[in-house]
């Protein structure tokens, strides 16, 4: 009994010390955005000194770095997260519930094809989803939801309507003898049932749509909207003189946003992981 | 999963409730239908079409059959591109298994401060690839730089690199996975294990890891697909660097996965290339797509067993 004891205790300080290691690299991020240009590259891993500290000075910089406000990126961020996931719970739960439902030939057509869309890699649809987003004006941080619903569909639709086939017949059918229209049922009865998948779809779909670099780039209208990956991307790519101080300090800003929402959501966002998985 | 429902259509209700419902069918399924028309079908068979074709926009595609394919597979960088990733997806596999699963099998032991360390793990899955990239190439640099070298100067820092930043991202999300299959066990089964005098490592391996084998099976297919998909990370890492150039003029990005190999082919000096560069994503789709239905058969099988 006393072994076992032990051997937990040693366990838990072995995990204590590893759990530290693997959030190093973000505290060494931390610890860089505070340093001047020159001494990230040589003394990464150094405590800042006297002549190494520059105060805040990275994050002022980093602001207004490469002609295009960070805050712009963040705000773009936003706006397309919220409104893609959005519109993708929305949408997709509205459909699933019709292809379970209704179960016609037409709708296991569209279920089979959401199905195999869960399976293309982006780069076979990139260049025509490109153009045609173009074509269409999707190229505005208020329109590039809608192509993040169509490539999106496939794997909300298939979880929520694995979901909808569990759901009992029997409280719908109540709903419609006691007067209840389609879209009354769907929206007071059906959707309040959803919630648990809800959740995980818009855990997997916000983590996925906040870090997407290569959709929003080829997509959005570059000159006018910016991203945070596709900014903290640019100032990389396109300077001969990288700033790494002024970057490191956009990326701990960056950083921020997501890890308060982890802290907030962690529930969340583990079950809806594991979920996903499981379904996917 | 398909077959725990039978369909329900047989009573008068269901009927007349299914023909309301359909009345509907503007409202709930056209927004998500036209949607994935846009963004998914239409592309898709535009794609297809594409790399029959010569062209450098959709509009001026000129049909010329299969050429594309056979200049994808004499392309040396695409080839090299495909063992790259092949390699790296078997390394990175194994790797971020293994260490998942015992982690998770070791939070799931009742140690102190589980919950903490499993929030610790997972942190780095929030963060996006490009962000990853940066943090770890400054990582890598920054110790690489004492030995006046940097993490482009040689394929195999890009490569092992690589690893690490993945192990990093993804071991937490595995290890969610499992620690899901595990808690699923029941306790009667490991109590019976106990009582028949098993020791720790025969049940580990004689009666826990036979009932986490579904989990075995997504994560491994699930890194799998990650491994070969890989864009984000690689492209901020080291962007194909080391450069390699070959006789004739062609270049070989040393540490360029397939995923980034298409994209700089579309996106690259030479616009005739794109024929080509859509032909390599009909093949990258092909191979992604072939893993997707493995696994599927593997699952199913599976189920049937239990």
């Amino acid at each position: 009994m006393n072994k076992t004891k032990v051997g937990k205790t040693i366990l838990s300080i072995f995990f204590a010390v590893l759990s530290i290691c693997w959030i190093l690299p973000v505290l060494v991020v931390l610890l860089n955005s505070f340093k001047a240009n020159t001494f990230v590259k040589t003394d990464t891993f150094a405590w800042p000194t006297e002549e190494m500290f520059v105060k805040l000075a990275n994050y002022i910089k980093g602001f207004t770095f490469g002609n295009y406000p960070f805050l712009k990126s963040v705000s773009y961020s936003f706006l397309i997260t919220v409104l893609g996931t959005f519109l993708i719970l929305l949408c997709t739960s509205m459909a699933a519930w019709y292809i379970i439902r209704v179960d016609s030939v037409f709708c296991r057509v569209c279920y089979y094809l959401f199905v195999f869309s869960m399976v293309v890699p982006f780069q076979m649809v990139m260049f025509p989803l490109a153009k045609v987003a173009d074509s269409l004006k999707l190229n505005t941080p208020w329109t590039i939801p809608i192509v993040y619903l169509g490539f999106g569909a496939g794997m909300a639709t298939f979880m929520l309507a694995g979901f909808v086939k569990t759901l009992p017949l029997e409280i719908e059918e109540a709903a419609e003898i006691d007067g209840c229209g389609p879209i009354r049922t769907f929206f007071v009865v059906v959707l309040p049932m959803l919630k648990p998948t809800l959740i995980s779809v818009a855990i997997l779909e916000i983590m996925w749509i906040w870090n997407d670099y290569l959709l929003p780039y080829l997509v959005l209208d570059r000159t006018k909207y910016m991203t945070i990956p596709i900014h903290i991307q640019y100032l990389q790519g396109s300077y001969g003189q990288v700033d790494l101080g002024a970057i490191m300090a956009l990326i701990v800003l960056s950083i921020i946003p997501v890890i308060a929402f982890y802290l907030i959501c962690q529930k969340y966002i583990i079950k809806g992981v594991a979920a996903g998985a499981v379904k996917g | 999963m398909a077959k725990n429902k039978k369909s329900h259509g047989s009573g008068t209700n269901s009927n007349m409730m299914r023909n309301s419902i359909k009345k509907c069918c503007i409202l709930f399924l056209i927004p998500t239908l036209a949607s994935f028309i846009i963004g998914f079908v239409y592309p898709f068979c535009q794609g297809v079409y594409l790399s029959l074709c010569k062209f450098t926009t959709t509009s001026d595609a000129e049909f010329i059959g299969f050429e594309n394919y056979v200049k994808a597979f004499h392309d040396a960088s695409f080839v090299h591109a495909f063992w790259y990733t092949a390699l790296f997806a078997v390394v990175s596999v194994v790797l971020i298994n293994v260490i998942a699963f015992f982690i998770a099998y070791a939070l799931t032991l009742g140690i102190k401060g589980s919950n903490l360390f499993r929030t610790a793990f997972f942190m780095p899955n929030l963060i996006g690839g490009i962000v990853l990239g940066y943090i770890w190439s400054m990582i890598f640099n920054g110790i690489l730089s004492k030995y006046n070298t940097s993490i482009l100067m040689e394929t195999k820092y890009g490569f092992w690199g690589l690893i690490i930043l993945m192990c990093w991202q993804q071991i937490g999300y595995m290890m969610i996975i499992y620690i899901a299959g595990l808690q699923a066990i029941s306790e009667d089964m490991l109590e019976a294990a106990r009582i028949d005098g098993a020791g720790s490592m025969q049940t580990l391996f004689r009666v826990i890891i036979p009932n986490v084998m579904s989990s075995v099976t997504v994560c491994l297919f699930l890194s799998l697909t990650n491994g070969f998909k890989l864009f984000d990370q690689n492209l901020a890492l080291t962007g194909g660097q080391p450069f390699v150039f070959k006789e004739g003029g062609t270049i070989v990005k040393t540490t360029e996965m397939l995923a980034l190999n298409i994209y700089n082919t579309f996106y690259g000096q030479n616009a005739n290339a794109r024929g080509t560069a859509q032909a390599k994503a009909v093949l990258f789709f092909i191979l992604v797509a072939g893993i997707s239905l493995i696994q599927l058969r593997v699952t199913r099988r599976k189920e049937v067993q239990q």
